[in-house]
């Protein structure tokens, strides 16, 4: 891979997990995005962390977001997602981000 | 530019970004943009109890303007050569 820009190029038609800059986090396939890093979600769904219960999954659908309340953009490996246990994970909600 | 070129010359090393959402993710430095926006590859999280959002990615792309801190490795810096490099910068070129 070219080590020029971080573009996201390489993610579309991926599956990324978002995290957002009020500490939620949404998981979907990437369609498309822009220079803003505005991103384009398909089949999304937000996973809700939470101290009391499991993780839980709702979900949302097509989804834009729009790129100045992105934090971070993360490749999800399918292979050690399909491993985890979602209704064992626990753990605050994350902070949202503080300018 | 000073600070893009900067973090161009760390490329492929380790360092630990600080999110300003507290969230520490460690990783190498693949690469950075205009915007400072950083991907990073074999990432971790650094409290991965206190944070298992991010469990199952190796890769992710850092939004610059949500960059608190960036460690640096150790011999990553050579206090001179940025010494002459951020006087030129600040003479204007």
């Amino acid at each position: 891979m070219a080590s020029g820009s971080p573009a996201l190029e390489p993610l579309v038609d991926q599956v990324i997990s978002v995290i957002t800059n009020d500490g939620r986090n949404i998981v979907g396939t990437l369609r498309g995005f822009d220079q803003a890093t505005n991103i384009i979600l398909d089949e999304s769904h937000e996973r809700v962390y939470s101290r009391k219960e499991g993780v839980q999954q709702l979900v949302l659908g097509l989804y834009i977001i729009r790129g100045d309340n992105i934090s971070v953009v993360g490749e999800v490996d399918e292979e050690l997602d399909s491993r985890l246990d979602m209704s064992k994970l626990r753990a605050h909600p994350l902070k949202p981000v503080i300018h | 530019m000073l600070f893009f070129s900067y973090f161009k010359e760390l490329v492929g090393k380790e360092v630990t970004v600080e999110l300003k959402n507290d969230l520490a993710i460690r990783g190498t430095l693949h690469s950075v943009d205009q915007y400072l926006n950083i991907k990073l590859e074999n990432t971790c999280v650094v409290d991965q109890d206190k944070y298992p959002h991010m469990l199952s990615v190796r890769n992710c792309f850092i939004r610059g303007s949500v960059v608190r801190y960036v460690l640096l490795p150790q011999d990553g810096v050579d206090i001179d050569i940025l010494h002459d490099a951020t006087r030129r910068e600040a003479r204007g070129g």
